[in-house]
């Protein structure tokens, strides 16, 4: 550990949980614009959260002490997530203390704590919404841990921060298995934050929903607490994908300069991001919930296609 | 013409006859119209001073034939077996009458406990205030491995009208599901009660915001039915320029709504650009976006000069073409199409059997649209083209709405090109006697009755075509899943206001 990887840790992590509400908004934005609606601009999710920090808590009253407990783990999770996917430099002081594998445990952990929580009121809507992001979930992880499977083997390490120091910093090669990885990846990411065509973020039906489903008995500081650790698990996952499929620009390890073009660089490849997923919710409808099963099954089927290539081809 | 002895033409525009029936008069009626393929509108109640009388509204291929018959010792036969939407309208006149079924559904419908009496019985005088009493309404509950009840209501996650869904679900699977209405429920029909002629017409033109035009006309047309006036030519083109664009302007609305509900977002946005040029031509020119009391008994208040004439012609090639690029996104949609199709059917021959009607009833083979059935002025020389479809599911409701849009866009141009001079208003003594309004408007027919003496009103009964089909509904989410339930609601677009009254 050093001086320069705890600063760019603390750097990246007060970048991402700053900025993560920033990327929603630009999101929605760019939703509104190609929808020809003018939109509440990209500053939209900030109002959200001090909306909600101002407001007083309604809490159940059969709640339980973990339903107050949630919105904190949750958003601590999310912290650490977003703390250990290399978005701005790979020197990272976290990174060693968790890998690939354990990323997918920190998202899975958050996704028991909610779903806990979402049936700790006894609602029919907390566990409706529970059930099905489990189904989701467990649909999606393995498709997830494929994809981080498939860098692992190329960079023959399951820590990110390696394998982004492989992928952008040694010579440059095309690796075909990582085209299959890369759908798998938008796939599952679609699906882990409630987007279209697995959930929808905007939806106002109740019987519709499976995040918002699991979250309907927040309200205030609790709420604001998940609707930010949302956006920093969209930003983490997008951070993700950049990392694994157009890491070119992450600053490395005691590189002062590098740092300061990494931020420029990162800005621009979200911005590019959060217009990709406006433009794929734009095209496309919701789909039945059962149709889940289906859509995840084709992203694991992409993922294990990107290891066999990767056996077959060697790359 | 089915000829009952005593029948008695009224003076309405609209075919209709009334009929007074003893208790064996009454089901005989009922039965005669449900074997001849005829459908049961409505039915209410009246206290007129001497005891209860009840009325329905039965539609013969000739037209409409009211009965009436007297209620003995607080009771009247029950047609539920002829008529299963009878059920409910049975319930209504029970909470607001205390006149019952004979061995029908014992349970209240419109009433919650909120008040003691019976308030459309001549001697209610409400007793300042009351406390509400605790309601107990009993489900009908399914049980079973694996069976649980999700509660839904009245109050939801959005903001739309209130009402309480009770599904019986095995997993996603909807097993049953049970409505409970009534929460939107103003004492409109009391409030009626002591009005003049005009003054009702607003309150009429109030009772659902999205139909304000066709419950106006109706109510008119009572009004004038009760005063033996026809009114001027020009007036009736413009009441059916009025109806026109309030179709137009739902179905703009739904169209988009559904594509919304399936999340595909794109599709609210664009047609509510279209509905919205509409509504605000409708403020610019008639004075309301929604044309709320545009009409009146007697003919319309707001007239449209050569101008106008233009800006609506404009204004209707403008859709037309909006609309077909919009019908074309929606068929090509792999998305949205997997979710329309399949989704809430509701087959012809449950839809015969139950008595689906309007609209949603034209997406399940059951072809009846009063302005072809018995075209009046100005539909009598419109030759409106009926949009039936057999599929019965989401995507079936979805095309009859795009065809209906298209042709009430022709209508709208036959009524302007052929839009005769002169007066739009006609002069409403102040008369007594019984009248009854029939208009089709963008759910199904709307049904005003009314009763007045020397102008003011003694009773008025207005009646939504959502009566008919939220029972359907129930039976449209069978076996489909819980998701999909938004959906298929959306599909159908039934009124709670106009049904809780």
């Amino acid at each position: 550990m050093n001086a320069f990887g705890i600063f760019t840790q603390l750097l990246q992590l007060l970048l991402t949980v700053l900025l993560a509400p920033l990327l929603l908004g630009w999101v929605n934005q760019c939703r509104a614009w190609l929808q020809n609606r003018k939109g509440a601009g990209i500053e939209q999710p900030y109002r959200k959260l001090r909306k909600l920090f101002y407001k007083d808590a309604v809490i159940a009253n059969n709640a339980s002490p973990l339903f107050r407990m949630v919105p904190y783990i949750l958003f601590g999770s999310m912290c650490l997530a977003a703390a250990i996917v290399p978005s701005l430099a790979t020197d990272l002081s976290f990174s060693a203390a968790a890998d690939a594998i354990a990323l997918v445990g920190i998202f899975a952990l958050a996704r028991i704590f909610i779903s806990l929580a979402a049936m700790d009121i006894g609602t029919a809507f907390g566990g409706m919404g529970a059930r099905r992001e489990m189904l989701v979930g467990f649909l999606a992880e393995p498709a997830l841990l494929m994809v981080l499977f498939t860098a692992s083997l190329i960079s023959h390490s399951t820590s990110l921060t390696e394998t982004v120091e492989t992928l952008a910093h040694r010579h440059f090669e095309i690796y075909p298995s990582m085209a299959f990885a890369a759908i798998a990846f938008l796939m599952v990411l679609l699906a882990e934050n409630a987007r279209i065509p697995v959930d929808n973020p905007a939806s106002h039906l109740e019987l519709t929903m499976i995040h918002e489903a699991m979250i309907l008995e927040y309200s205030a500081r609790h709420l604001a607490l998940i609707e930010w650790a949302s956006s920093i698990k969209l930003f983490a996952y997008v951070s993700i994908g950049i990392a694994l499929f157009v890491p070119w620009g992450i600053a490395q390890a005691s590189d002062w300069l590098g740092i300061a073009f990494a931020l420029p660089i990162l800005i621009a490849k979200l911005l590019a991001g959060g217009f990709g997923l406006a433009l794929i919710e734009t095209v496309m409808a919701k789909q039945r919930i059962f149709r889940a099963p289906e859509f995840m099954g084709t992203a694991f089927l992409f993922g294990v296609l990107g290891m066999l290539v990767h056996f077959l081809l060697g790359a | 013409m089915i000829d009952f002895e005593g029948m008695v033409r009224t003076a309405s525009i609209a075919p209709a006859w009334t009929i007074d029936a003893d208790a064996a008069a009454w089901r005989k009626i009922a039965l005669a119209c449900s074997d001849e393929g005829g459908r049961l509108v409505s039915i209410w109640g009246q206290d007129d001073g001497e005891g209860f009388l009840v009325f329905a509204a039965f539609v013969f291929s000739q037209g409409m034939l009211i009965a009436k018959c007297r209620a003995i010792d607080g009771k009247f036969r029950n047609l539920v077996d002829i008529f299963p939407c009878a059920g409910r309208m049975q319930r209504a006149v029970a909470d607001m009458l205390g006149i019952v079924a004979e061995e029908g559904d014992g349970r209240p419908w419109l009433s919650h406990g909120a008040w003691p009496e019976f308030p459309l019985r001549r001697d209610y005088a409400p007793a300042g205030d009351f406390a509400p009493v605790e309601e107990h309404y009993p489900f009908v509950t399914v049980e079973g491995e694996g069976v649980h009840e999700i509660a839904v209501g009245p109050v939801h996650a959005g903001t739309i009208e209130p009402g309480h869904f009770r599904f019986q679900v095995v997993g996603e699977k909807v097993l049953r599901l049970e409505e409970r209405l009534g929460y939107k429920h103003k004492g409109i029909e009391k409030a009626f009660e002591g009005m003049a002629l005009f003054e009702g017409a607003e309150l009429a033109a109030r009772i659902s915001g999205d139909s304000t035009v066709a419950y106006s006309w109706a109510y008119a047309m009572a009004a004038e039915c009760i005063c033996g006036i026809v009114p001027q030519p020009r007036a009736s083109f413009l009441r059916g320029l009025f109806l026109e664009r309030e179709r137009i302007a739902n179905h703009l609305a739904d169209l988009g709504a559904l594509g919304n509900d399936a999340g595909f977002a794109f599709g609210l946005a664009q047609f509510s650009v279209i509905r919205e040029d509409m509504l605000r031509a409708n403020n610019e020119m008639f004075g309301h976006r929604y044309l709320m009391d545009a009409i009146v008994p007697g003919g319309v208040s707001r007239d449209v000069d050569g101008q106008g004439k233009s800006r609506l012609l404009g204004q209707c090639e403008a859709i037309r073409k909006k609309l077909a690029d919009l019908h074309e996104i929606y068929i090509d949609h792999t998305g949205l199409q997997d979710r329309f199709l399949t989704t809430g059917r509701v087959s012809p021959e449950l839809a015969a059997k139950l008595g689906l009607t309007g609209l949603a009833g034209r997406a399940s083979r059951i072809a009846c649209d009063l302005r072809e059935d018995h075209p009046y002025p100005p539909y009598d020389m419109l030759d409106v083209a009926m949009a039936t479809h057999h599929a019965g599911d989401v995507a079936a409701r979805v095309s009859v709405r795009f065809e209906e849009i298209v042709e009430s866009l022709r209508l709208i141009e036959t009524l302007i090109g052929k839009m005769p001079e002169g007066d739009i208003m006609s002069e409403i003594p102040a008369c007594s006697g019984f009248g009854v309004g029939w208009v089709e408007g963008f759910r199904g027919e709307v049904l005003v009755a009314l009763e007045a003496e020397n102008g003011i009103i003694r009773r008025a009964h207005a009646h939504d075509p959502s009566w008919q089909n939220w029972p359907v509904l129930e039976f449209a989410v069978i076996g489909n899943i819980v998701p999909d339930f938004p959906l298929i609601n959306k599909s159908f677009n039934l009124s709670y206001s106009g049904h809780d009254l």
